[in-house]
């Protein structure tokens, strides 16, 4: 368990490792990344029950996690690799040829701590929920998590999972929407308004949990009121507040940085507000 | 010399429903996942037998293959069943990166595949289903000919570790092949040997390419015939050996021309025996309303077409 100010000190360094890698590969997605860089800090250092040294695909005896917003993988590498699923210098070979950190996760290199391949949006939340099911035919007690963005339920397949996880009574998977209000295009609402999230889930019969995407003290709060909510015959779907490009001050709360790579001299510019905490890559 | 006895009609859809019941039986890993159409593809007494392990998961295909993805990532061998368009065309996306791209052990199940679906139409007859299953890197594609091979391709679907495509229809036609025998996956069996001309079909075209065989007979014609029964990967080996024997190919299909096994064929002999090759396939088009049968003679795939497929690549022999 860290406190919330290792875990801030750890999120840190994450964001630096979304711009390094990003500017490096002069491609891949830094908003999303650094939106959704606290929630997958505190899931993987404090609230999952797994363990690096004993990592199977199969998900077998530990919690699981499915990134289904599959674009947002520096973030997910960069907390892959600190909580020693892979060595920390691989970060540098993202996107470039041969590498196991492709642009969005693949299981084909064998990159550890990927349980599913993602990117093609609105899918995870299945996968998350046939996983959820395996561990309910096989008597494991653990949890599954999956990380969607609020762009991605645009997707009618996520509304399909929706309605499959309650029926099915999966009482032991905990979504959660990094919900940053922006997308390619621009914001979420002006796109395809998502409307009052919380009563549509909760219409399609989930528990819902919301919070502060960046407030750990609020993150840790809403994970452990989402555990408890488990077992009980519902699904739980937590809804955290976020900002796109959040920890930069000239890349948050903008889709301008959703899917675009800062040049050198903006990469400078934004690690200058980003202490280096862990150690560089 | 003919290596088959017919014993009467049967779907082969019925062979999927009991192989999968038996496989159900012997593998507790086993688990069906229906689109609101499993008693259409007789997954009925699967579902009678292991209500635990059968997740109906409504009008919703998408879904259905992602949470069968889940389902094999634990270690279960999940067989998702619908009708042939909905798990292939409606779920493309899903199946490539969910099941293929994501390397995990699905076996789609598609029924009422081809133009023998009939009354229903075209919105609900695939014929580009092998095409696009045939594109996924790492996918195979079984499509058996009747009743006895449908039951032992699903159990050697269920027995091999990786994505598999069984696709099987929905009406009555002959039974013809052993009730019990070695079913490989990627071998192609010889049910009519012969030295003028060879067909390599798949599906409902074996049976009426057994037929064509034996009206050629009369005409002093020596048919060779060839079950396909594994599109992909084709038995090369087996498919130049025959044609480097006859010399004239025909290739049959319930299926569109382009993707489909023909295309499959012809790769294979351009590189290892180019000779004559005809196609009996749906051509370009989309299929309509009627009664299988109607419809299997107006897209020229039955017995008659074939015929007139083999009289044309024997003409064009040196």
């Amino acid at each position: 368990m860290a406190s919330t100010e290792e875990l801030k000190r750890i999120s840190v360094q994450v964001r630096r490792d979304i711009i390094r890698m990003v500017t490096a590969a002069k491609s891949g997605h830094p908003g999303g990344s650094m939106s959704s860089a606290d929630i997958l800090t505190a899931l993987y250092y404090n609230v999952m029950e797994h363990n690096p040294s004993t990592w199977t695909r199969d998900g077998k005896g530990q919690d699981v996690f499915i990134l289904s917003a599959g674009h947002l993988s520096p973030a997910y590498y960069s907390v892959l690799a600190r909580c020693g699923y892979f060595p920390v210098s691989e970060l540098g070979t993202f996107r470039k040829l041969g590498t196991r950190l492709q642009g969005h996760p693949s299981v084909v290199r064998g990159l550890p701590g990927i349980t599913q391949a993602s990117g093609s949006l609105g899918q995870g939340l299945s996968a998350a929920e046939g996983v959820a099911l395996g561990k309910k035919l096989d008597n494991d007690g653990h949890l599954v998590y999956v990380l969607v963005g609020d762009g991605e339920c645009e997707e009618g397949q996520i509304w399909e999972a929706a309605m499959f996880a309650p029926h099915h009574g999966i009482d032991n998977l905990i979504a959660i929407t990094d919900w940053n209000g922006q997308q390619i295009d621009g914001h979420v609402d002006k796109i395809a308004g998502l409307g009052d999230l919380r009563s549509k889930w909760e219409a399609f019969g989930w528990s819902v949990v919301e919070g502060n995407g960046h407030d750990f003290d609020d993150i840790l709060r809403a994970f452990a009121e989402a555990r408890s909510m488990t077992g009980k015959g519902k699904p739980v779907m937590m809804l955290m507040k976020t900002v796109m490009g959040d920890g930069v001050d000239f890349m948050a709360g903008t889709n301008k940085w959703h899917g675009k790579a800062p040049d050198q001299e903006q990469c400078d510019k934004a690690l200058s507000q980003l202490e280096e905490t862990l150690g560089d890559y | 010399m003919k290596h088959y006895t017919n014993t009467g009609n049967k779907d082969t859809r019925s062979g999927f429903g009991a192989g999968l019941y038996e496989a159900g039986q012997k593998d507790g890993r086993i688990v069906a996942l229906a689109a609101d159409l499993a008693s259409s593809v007789k997954m009925d007494a699967f579902f009678n037998e292991h209500p635990d392990r059968f997740f109906q998961c409504g009008i919703a295909e998408a879904n259905m293959i992602g949470v069968a993805a889940g389902l094999a990532i634990t270690g279960k061998v999940p067989f998702v069943g619908s009708f042939a368009e909905f798990v292939t065309g409606r779920v493309y996306d899903q199946i490539r990166q969910e099941v293929a791209y994501g390397r995990t052990n699905v076996k789609i199940a598609a029924s009422h595949s081809g133009i023998t679906l009939g009354e229903d139409g075209a919105t609900h007859q695939t014929m580009e289903d092998i095409a696009l299953m045939k594109a996924l890197p790492g996918m195979v594609v079984i499509n058996p000919c009747d009743y006895n091979q449908t039951r032992l391709a699903t159990l050697a679907a269920a027995r091999y570790d990786g994505p598999v495509y069984l696709r099987f229809g929905r009406p009555a036609v002959p039974n013809f092949t052993p009730v019990d025998y070695d079913f490989q996956i990627g071998k192609a069996i010889v049910l009519n040997e012969g030295t003028d001309a060879v067909v390599f079909a798949t599906g409902h075209l074996v049976w009426e390419a057994l037929q064509a065989a034996e009206f050629l007979d009369r005409e002093g014609v020596s048919l060779e015939v060839v079950d396909i029964a594994t599109v992909k990967p084709l038995d090369e080996e087996a498919v130049v050996a025959s044609a480097v024997k006859t010399g004239a190919v025909v290739c049959a299909e319930e299926h569109n021309a382009a993707g489909g096994l023909g295309e499959s064929v012809a790769y294979a002999l351009a590189k290892g025996c180019p000779v004559p090759v005809e196609f009996v396939n749906g051509g370009d088009r989309f299929g309509q309303s009627g009664t299988p049968a109607g419809l299997m003679q107006e897209y020229g795939l039955d017995a008659a077409h074939i015929a007139d497929a083999v009289r044309r690549a024997m003409a064009r022999k040196r």
